[in-house]
């Protein structure tokens, strides 16, 4: 099976040698157990990029790419100068920006909470409460939402009853960014805090022993000793958060765009949606959504460039 | 931390059966001499001081509201879905007490029917789905987590690439139906079937098996195959099992794709008549209001497919909660 030879430099000890072939033959038992999934992903995401393709076409799917005429980079100039296409980079920018200020800082608070709760038993029973929602659809969670806060809720009943108009947080297109957040906030926050939690249970006790030693308070040991546990995970998340920034919650948005209209909802995978799927224009949605896809990946891979001149681990590592 | 702690800190000594030491949580029994004051705070280092009164009041305050915001709305859909007609109406629409307790709603909506019909589906495809993502994703983690075997890294490379470029919402869905799997529930099922976050996670957890184990299946003669199926999987059920919640909750809240590519109503799963009937508040054919007057409410009834698309969740939920910590983190941190 292995062929050997003699390396000059070896003098006459026999150095085996094995061709790729060769080592594919030796782990063939490893490379068949891959193959269902390489076979999936190849045809359910490799494949599919071809189709990008048609952002440089007039694309009509009963022509395919072949069929299709060539129209260079038109369709990305009608993009970028499409009023509904800035709308939706504007939402999606914006609601990214807010949810970065609001919705990050809640679960690293909630994990140095708990981290300060010392029953067991109280712990286990409010993670695995606040845990929960994490799990649920996006449609149950708007659900729920417009059921308790809605305008035809119990709350919003008793207001009418008491002469005051019903709520109208579910359709107001101006309040719509707040309770997008609100609605992250309840669905994963708790979910979220879960990293930091594993962050926190790393530290060494006696580093906290030291300290109070040294007459370090409790402010104090939550300033030098917690925190700064906290901070390779903080790194990583924002950077990650960073390089999702484009990606802000699809079946969210539209799932309410009936509520509160296309001008406060519509993010970038929802006008991709709307104008390929719904409208049929199919160049124009190909391109605004190649545009978005290669913008992502520069924010991820420059976030991580990021984390590496930090000094932090980084999503990936390099190779090496 | 051996700090011992002197007789007086320890409080009056009660002398304990050998069988009430035996039953005391095993962080109480010290030298199999329960301790009253460790019992009391069992899990406080020596060094730190008590939390003010204060500070008890606020923390208790927060995690109140905090565990109120997601208990008290899934009681109240609970309750409601289980409640008769008149109680919802005594109670303005959600019930908190449970009163008039009547299974009617379920039973109207299981008898047959849109719901009953979308719940099935939405079973199928979340068993199908589940078990083959599990299967394929635990036979790639597997056959990728010996580096150094052949085509490891092009092979590791192709799924990571994924997790950071895919193809966009309009070539997939053009590919899809162009393969013929609209209206089928392998659209469903296949496009979402591999996430290369859950793969990789795996990966680690087997990675981090002690090797010694499988070297001497492996000199006994055993095949990897026998290796995988009898040794390495019987060593990761709490990896699997996590692994195995993340599909099928992803399975069963797939919603999107059936927007998507499934036009026929009577194979939408239940998160489309979710939204269908309670979101959008259109009324469910099947169900027969002038029948039920007088025993259900349309609120009941709305309440009770929220329960049903919930439902599996919160039955597997407990048995893997516990597993959450120990399987997932430990991947993800050590990936």
């Amino acid at each position: 099976m292995t062929t050997t030879h003699h390396e000059p430099y070896a003098g006459d000890i026999p150095v085996r040698r094995m061709t790729l072939w060769q080592k594919i033959v030796r782990d063939r038992t490893f490379i068949i157990m891959t193959i269902p999934a390489v076979v999936l992903i190849i045809v359910f995401n490799y494949i599919p990029m071809i189709g990008n393709i048609g952002a440089f076409q007039d694309y009509n799917p009963y022509g395919g790419i072949t069929g299709s005429p060539w129209v260079g980079l038109e369709n990305f100039l009608d993009v970028l100068t499409s009023a509904s296409f800035a709308n939706a980079l504007k939402n999606t920018l914006l609601i990214t920006t807010f949810s970065l200020l609001f919705y990050f800082p809640v679960p690293i608070f909630l994990a140095v909470l708990m981290n300060s709760i010392l029953s067991t038993k109280v712990r286990t029973v409010v993670q695995s409460v606040i845990y929960l929602p994490h799990f649920f659809s996006w449609v149950l969670v708007i659900t729920i939402f417009q059921q308790f806060v809605g305008g035809a809720s119990p709350l919003s009943q008793w207001m009418i009853r008491n002469g005051d108009a019903p709520l109208q947080i579910m359709t107001n297109p101006d309040t719509f960014i707040a309770l997008v957040t609100t609605q992250a906030i309840w669905k994963d926050a708790g979910w979220g805090m879960i990293i930091f939690l594993a962050a926190l249970s790393t530290v060494n006790p006696s580093l906290y022993e030291a300290a109070v030693v040294d007459g370090a308070g409790k402010m104090r040991r939550l300033w030098h000793i917690t925190l700064p546990a906290l901070r390779p995970v903080i790194v990583l998340l924002l950077i990650l958060r960073l390089g999702d920034a484009l990606n802000v919650g699809f079946e969210q948005m539209y799932l309410q765009r009936d509520a509160v209209g296309s001008g406060a909802s519509d993010v970038l995978d929802t006008f991709v949606y709307f104008e390929g799927i719904q409208y049929s224009k199919w160049g124009f949605a190909l391109a605004a959504g190649l545009m978005k896809g290669i913008v992502a990946l520069l924010l991820v891979l420059g976030a991580n460039k990021l984390a590496h001149r930090m000094g932090e681990a980084g999503v990936y590592q390099k190779a090496g | 931390m051996s700090v011992e702690l002197s007789q007086a800190a320890r409080g009056p000594q009660k002398v304990f059966t050998p069988a009430e030491i035996a039953a005391l949580p095993i962080d109480h029994r010290i030298d199999g001499i329960p301790n009253q004051r460790r019992h009391r705070n069992a899990n406080r280092p020596v060094w730190e001081e008590s939390p003010s009164t204060w500070g008890m009041i606020g923390k208790f305050l927060i995690l109140t509201v905090v565990v109120g915001l997601v208990a008290i709305p899934m009681w109240g859909i609970v309750v409601t879905s289980l409640s008769d007609a008149k109680t919802v109406q005594e109670a303005g629409g959600l019930v908190l007490f449970p009163k008039g307790i009547t299974f009617a709603s379920y039973a109207q909506l299981l008898s047959g029917g849109v719901v009953a019909q979308a719940a099935w589906v939405s079973v199928i495809v979340t068993v199908t789905g589940t078990v083959i993502a599990t299967v394929v994703s635990a036979l790639a983690a597997y056959g990728l987590s010996k580096p150094g075997t052949a085509l490891h890294r092009p092979i590791l490379f192709l799924f990571i690439i994924t997790m950071f470029f895919s193809a966009g919402l309009i070539p997939t869905y053009l590919w899809i139906s162009s393969l013929g799997l609209r209206n089928s529930l392998w659209a469903l099922i296949l496009p979402t079937c591999i996430s290369a976050f859950n793969l990789l996670i795996m990966r680690n957890f087997f990675m981090g098996i002690d090797t010694g184990i499988i070297e001497a299946a492996r000199i006994d003669g055993a095949s990897e195959w026998k290796i995988l199926f009898s040794i390495v999987m019987p060593m990761s059920k709490a990896v699997t099992a996590v692994i195995a919640l993340f599909y099928g909750v992803g399975f069963w809240n797939a919603f999107f794709n059936a927007v998507l590519y499934i036009d026929d109503s009577s194979k939408w799963p239940l998160q489309m008549v979710l939204r269908q009937y309670v979101l959008q508040g259109q009324s469910i054919p099947g169900v027969d209001f002038t029948v039920a007057q007088g025993q259900l409410n349309s609120v009941s009834i709305k309440m009770a497919i929220m329960v049903l698309a919930v439902l599996p969740i919160l039955i597997v939920y407990p048995f893997v909660q516990k597993h959450f910590t120990k399987g997932v983190i430990f991947g993800a941190i050590k990936g």
